[in-house]
């Protein structure tokens, strides 16, 4: 009994770590019922897994059995693989004893599709239920949205879940056609705006009727894998804009493709996965949607990709040098969180601090700001005299001298004789 | 300068405020007791904590920060380090001295280190919350130690009461050598005596004071945390960046 279960935990663990959507943030479900758990306010990352990502949700497939044959995937059915499908009883277990030792935030389930999508919904929907109602259950859960799933049974997983998402997989429809031909961003679109519509629509009956119930608080959330596929950064962030637009989403996570499978489609096994590449979408993200910029700002058709050495706030910075240099003691707010080694708080801090007095140079470091990036951009109470002007590519070379980036190539960390 | 020592509690910090301005001194030096080393060329001011006194301080305060700032000095002061103590005491008088809206002057050294410290405080709260990992005992006690950096314990009480609501449990702080214990009703604070089974040498508890289950709940989270990992992103140096070795030894999963 004991080692079929860790069998089966191995198996279907392993197979739903390629979603790497880890948030257990944003929902405001209170524990009101002196039931177990309480998942209001900031997600917690309960530990870090080697390659450094968090651990904040029991991340597990229902089932890796499924009827779809998508190359990228892991658990298509052409692989020759272990296959393995929990009960709901071992699902609801499993949550509610480590979620009571402090090692998860909740649940995040997901599942192959067995049968058909409804089949494979309407499982997901007990375990949920079961938790909720029977083991009154107040932790995170982030449920699937599986495609081709009816509304009743969509409507129905919403009342329990905290957050639902559902995966473009690839960037572009063309790339989803390529490597999984049984499957089309429309059958992705359907869902996400009918549960959308569902979260408005409960969220605006809120004023007139005193307890509606929740549906979906966490909102929606999508992944695409990046470097599976040949489009250009420009193709991909340009997607996740859109979805951001159309369907308020909470969150679009980029994956980058892990080589699982021998296909000439895809790269080949044992190919480094484009870490670098991830990292620089993500910057992209958070520049979207926590610095003001506009997704044409930093990709177009003039810079279809962005740059590896660099972050896409220097490089946007570097190409719009006639914005710059920026007076911390008198500019805009939104102007000081575009100058690169400026964060959001320590933005803030500035705008603060400078009603009290010119900010000098060892205020600002104080007040944590990357100086050495951002003094090419910036002038403050005490700046140097500058006589000329450098061009960007001067610029470019002296932070990253200056800088110890984990791209660069020469270990830093060599004793020096002298 | 002249020095002030006070017993180390708030109510202590708070009453010096008080006296400083009472006795309209200048320059002062905070100390508490345990970090007091007498100097006989110098007279020391022994701060006898009065509840009155702080009391009034703190309202004093209230009036002119809102409630999270508030909260950011009780965090600084739970931080127990002799330098806060001092930056404490200066962005107090500094507050009171000023018109409103001063602690926003980001510029200002104390208001900086007060944030800073208050923030770090933060920090080890929500490391305690995602860090703890509870064993269940044979009498259905969930029991956990740590040894946070700072005194965090009092910051814990709402966030294990409403999402433990109906489960018995324990948090110990090894280092400051007290607990919470929460009966499903209210939580108290508990000191006890370790037997010599229930070692704080150990990281966790022996086997024999367990629940029956509880060895096998433990390995399927190693197991699990074991599966989730990637290999092929390996990255180490993220990992112990957001997981300091100096927490591993309560940590189940970075066991054997």
């Amino acid at each position: 009994m004991f080692e079929r279960i860790r069998e089966k935990l191995e198996i279907l663990a392993d197979a739903a770590k390629y979603d790497v959507s880890c948030s257990s943030s944003g929902s405001n479900r209170k524990n009101e019922n002196k039931g177990l758990g309480d998942a209001e306010g900031t997600g917690i990352c309960h530990t870090y897994t080697e390659d450094g990502r968090c651990v904040s949700l029991l991340k597990i497939l229902l089932t890796n059995h499924c009827i779809y044959d998508c190359a990228f995937c892991v658990s298509r059915r052409s692989n020759d693989i272990k296959r393995a499908a929990f009960t709901v009883d071992e699902v609801v277990e499993l949550t509610m004893n480590f979620y009571r030792r402090n090692y998860i935030e909740g649940l995040f389930l997901s599942s192959g599709i067995f049968k058909n999508a409804d089949y494979t919904m309407e499982r997901l929907v007990r375990i949920v239920k079961k938790l909720r109602n029977e083991q009154r259950f107040n932790g995170y859960i982030h449920l699937k949205t599986i495609p081709g799933a009816s509304e009743e049974l969509l409507k129905e997983a919403g009342m329990y879940a905290d957050r639902m998402s559902i995966n473009l997989e690839m960037p572009t429809e063309s790339g989803l056609k390529l490597l999984a031909p049984e499957k089309s961003h429309e059958d992705v679109k359907k869902p996400l705006n009918y549960i959308q519509q569902t979260i408005t629509q409960f969220s605006s009956e809120k004023g007139l009727i005193k307890a509606v119930p929740k549906f979906v608080p966490a909102g929606q959330s999508t992944q695409m894998v990046i470097g599976a596929t040949p489009e250009s950064d420009k193709e991909i962030m340009h997607t996740a804009n859109t979805f951001y637009k159309n369907f308020s989403l909470k969150r679009v996570y980029y994956s980058g493709y892990i080589p699982i499978s021998q296909d000439a489609r895809l790269p080949v096994i044992g190919s480094q996965p484009p870490l670098i590449r991830e990292n620089r979408l993500y910057q992209t993200d958070w520049l979207m949607r926590f610095y003001g910029f506009d997704v044409k700002e930093i990709l177009n058709d003039a810079h279809p990709n962005l740059d590896v050495d660099i972050d896409p706030k220097l490089s946007w910075a570097l190409r719009h040098l006639e914005d710059f240099p920026v007076d911390v003691n008198t500019a805009d707010y939104k102007m000081i969180m575009r100058v690169p080694g400026i964060g959001v708080a320590s933005a803030l801090k500035i705008v603060q601090a400078r009603k009290f007095g010119r900010l000098h140079q060892d205020q600002l470091k104080k007040i944590g700001i990357s100086f050495n990036k951002a003094k090419h951009f910036i002038r403050y109470a005490d700046s140097p005299l500058q006589l000329r002007d450098y061009e960007a590519g001067h610029i470019k070379a002296v932070i990253l001298s200056e800088s110890s980036s984990k791209y660069t190539k020469v270990p830093k960390n060599q004793l020096s004789i002298f | 300068m002249e020095i002030f020592v006070f017993d180390g509690t708030l109510e202590g910090l708070l009453t010096a405020v008080f006296e400083c301005y009472q006795k309209k001194s200048e320059a002062v030096k905070l100390v508490s007791q345990t970090h007091y080393v007498p100097d006989v060329f110098k007279e020391a001011f022994a701060v006898i904590s009065e509840d009155a006194k702080a009391k009034r301080v703190w309202k004093g305060l209230a009036k002119k920060l809102d409630s999270n700032w508030m909260k950011s000095i009780y965090r600084a002061f739970l931080s127990e380090q002799p330098a806060t103590f001092q930056d404490l005491f200066e962005f107090i008088r500094y507050i009171i001295d000023s018109p409103p809206g001063a602690e926003a002057n980001f510029g200002n050294k104390y208001v900086l280190e007060i944030s800073k410290m208050s923030h770090k405080v933060h920090r080890e709260k929500h490391r305690m919350e995602a860090f703890i990992r509870f064993q269940k005992t044979a009498d259905h006690i969930f029991y956990a130690h740590i040894e946070p950096d700072f005194n965090v314990l009092p910051l814990l009480i709402d966030h294990f009461k409403n999402r433990y609501a109906d489960q018995k449990w324990i948090i110990y702080d090894l280092k400051r050598k007290y607990g919470l214990f929460y009966d499903l009703e209210k939580v108290e604070e508990i000191t006890f005596d370790f037997t010599a089974e229930m070692s704080p040498a150990l990281n966790a508890l022996p086997v024999n004071v367990l629940d029956s289950q509880e060895e096998l709940y433990a390995l399927l989270w190693k197991d699990y945390f074991r599966s989730v990992n990637i290999p092929a992103r390996k990255n180490m140096k993220l990992h112990i960046r957001h997981v300091p070795k100096r927490y591993w030894k309560y940590l189940s999963e970075k066991q054997g």
